[in-house]
């Protein structure tokens, strides 16, 4: 796999991060090594394997269904940007 | 059963799948403490991790992930020993950590069915793809300010259950029927509670039209219905668009679309961009979820009896039809109620079919005319019951019942109390009958003499006349033989 300006374009587009030529330049030739470093894997033989989700072994912990019944309103607003009336404020999303 | 649309040069079908989002009964979130309740004040409820602070990570609630097992379970479904939590990308306001935690590849529940009935006594399965766990997003109001969105986090991070059904339902009906029969299953098991209203049930419809026969056409998606009478609306819009396109000579471009409630029609979202690239890939937070054998069992040994086998129960034990059985299972608090009912009294079981008739005719009725509901209906089962054995043992008529129904029903006295206290006994004894038919027929020799000349209908004027002097209490059975009998010996 080769990552090319179209690639890295879409990928910035996605991560909603604006690049200039040079930036776009420097992370093909970055992202490209990375590629072509993983791609060793390729040479061993993963037919009839599951594909890995986690390497731990331990076991997933879990909760009991308790709420606490904070109120987070102030706490959670406090680094807004912009907000009215405990909601959040941000710029029109038409849909 | 035609399910067919008239067209232009051929008939067209519909070939209709749904994604049905059901929240999960719960108190608190699928990976945060924070409170599930609805109607809060905004942003009350939400925790750092449902913002998505830096470093917060997220921790399963062991109980809902036991009700995805149980609505599993209720839909006749695999349920999968190991599934994985996965990210789907994608920015929205409403979405603080960019990305929603959802099951992609392996999820919990895999494939099932559920059984709808139809009123003609057929029924068809309509088979389920799967179920998976995954995280609902905040709560954008766009109506508010003409310049800015306000974002509401109290929903962020609430469990959804998200149940796909394959494309097997081909009408707007079997697509009310079928999202019915979803919403009556989590409800008995309790692991949803099924208020489309407040949005704890919705469903996303995916829609593509076909020559019967041909392959699947392409479809379209519409997001986001929470009623049963706007999914069958935008289902019916949006067949007749695709038909229309199609018959035109144009084709159908595959798109995801919103329904506009207040014009009834659909249109496609205006953004398209970069349209489901949402880029899955395994949560490195979270490790994959295993439930052992054991567990699962012992979930399964706490299921509690679901609408289809309660309806074949009903059908078998007091020989109702399907489709009594089904409208009486489709609601937990009818069967509930239904079952109250014919306990109330062991004469009752052999008038089942009386029982849901009062339960599903007149008492609604009322229920409906007052808007009420059966759960604080104010006529209680056992009152019912009450009531349903006088008619059954013809000490009231069905007629004068009614009345009594609806007495009942404003003032919260007794079947019993009302009939005492207002002599509404039948009068079931022969003599008293007669004597009031002789009266009937003396007064009026010249009917008398059109019925014997053939005029049958009059027998109901006599009839009424009778009823009308004993205040309809009489036995209609008695006397009709009655009548009959003495206005015959005239002849």
């Amino acid at each position: 796999m080769k990552i090319d300006k179209n690639t890295i374009n879409k990928i910035a587009r996605l991560s909603r991060i604006k690049l200039d030529d040079k930036e776009s330049e420097d992370y093909i030739k970055d992202l490209n090594s990375i590629l072509d470093w993983v791609e060793q894997l390729n040479e061993v033989n993963t037919e009839n394997v599951e594909p890995l989700s986690n390497i731990s072994s331990s076991i997933l912990p879990k909760r009991e269904d308790v709420s606490n019944d904070t109120n987070s309103s102030e706490e959670i607003l406090e680094n807004a940007p912009d907000k009215l009336e405990g909601f959040f404020a941000v710029p029109k999303v038409v849909e | 059963m035609n399910n067919l649309i008239k067209g232009e040069k051929h008939d067209w079908e519909m070939v209709i799948g749904l994604e049905i989002h059901a929240q999960v009964k719960s108190n608190s979130k699928l990976f945060s403490s924070s409170s599930t309740k609805f109607g809060s004040s905004p942003n009350s409820q939400v925790s750092l991790v449902d913002a998505a602070m830096p470093g917060m990570l997220p921790v399963i609630n062991k109980y809902c992930v036991e009700q995805a097992v149980k609505t599993g379970v209720g839909l006749n479904a695999k349920i999968n020993n190991y599934s994985v939590f996965d990210r789907k990308n994608y920015f929205y306001a409403d979405l603080p950590q960019g990305y929603q935690i959802s099951q992609y590849k392996f999820p919990i529940v895999g494939e099932g069915k559920v059984t709808i009935d139809f009123k003609d006594g057929t029924s068809k399965d309509i088979r389920i793809v799967r179920l998976h766990l995954e995280q609902d997003a905040g709560k954008s109001l766009h109506d508010q300010n003409p310049s800015k969105t306000y974002v509401d986090l109290n929903r962020s991070g609430v469990a959804l259950m998200e149940i796909v059904s394959e494309p097997d339902i081909r009408t707007p009906d079997e697509a009310g029927m079928y999202i019915s029969k979803i919403r009556s299953i989590l409800m008995y098991l309790n692991t949803c509670d099924g208020n489309m209203q407040e949005g704890s049930l919705r469903a996303d419809v995916n829609i593509s039209v076909r020559k019967p026969g041909d392959e699947y056409g392409t479809r379209c998606e519409i997001k986001n219905l929470n009623s049963i009478k706007f999914i069958k609306q935008a289902i019916n819009y949006e067949a007749k668009r695709q038909i229309e396109i199609l018959e035109t000579g144009g084709s159908i471009e595959q798109n995801t679309m919103l329904f506009n409630t207040s014009t009834g029609k659909t249109r496609p979202m205006r953004n398209k961009e970069e349209a489901h690239d949402y880029r899955y890939f395994p949560d490195p937070d979270l490790l994959p979820l295993e439930i052992s054998k054991e567990e699962i069992a012992k979930i399964k040994s706490s299921i509690p009896e679901l609408p289809d086998e309660l309806k074949n129960k009903f059908i078998e034990t007091y020989k109702l039809s399907n489709y009594d059985a089904s409208v009486l299972t489709a609601e937990k608090q009818t069967s509930d109620y239904f079952n109250e009912t014919i306990n109330s009294d062991p004469e009752l079981k052999n008038h089942a079919k009386i029982v849901v008739n009062w339960i599903t005719s007149e008492l609604f009725s009322l229920l409906n005319k007052n808007n009420q509901d059966l759960n604080n209906s104010p006529v209680s089962p056992e009152n019912l019951g009450q009531l349903i054995k006088l008619i059954s043992t013809n000490e009231i008529s069905g007629k004068i019942a009614k009345d009594v129904l609806e007495e009942m029903f404003s003032s919260g006295k007794t079947a019993r109390q009302i009939v005492d206290e207002k002599g509404l006994q039948q009068v079931t004894d022969q003599v008293e009958i007669a004597k009031v038919i002789d009266e009937v027929i003396a007064e009026n020799p010249k009917m008398v003499e059109q019925y014997l000349a053939g005029k049958d209908k009059l027998l109901g004027f006599f009839v009424g006349q009778a009823m009308k002097l004993t205040k309809g209490k009489a036995n209609p059975k008695m006397l009709n033989d009655i009548l009959k009998q003495k206005l015959n010996k005239k002849n």
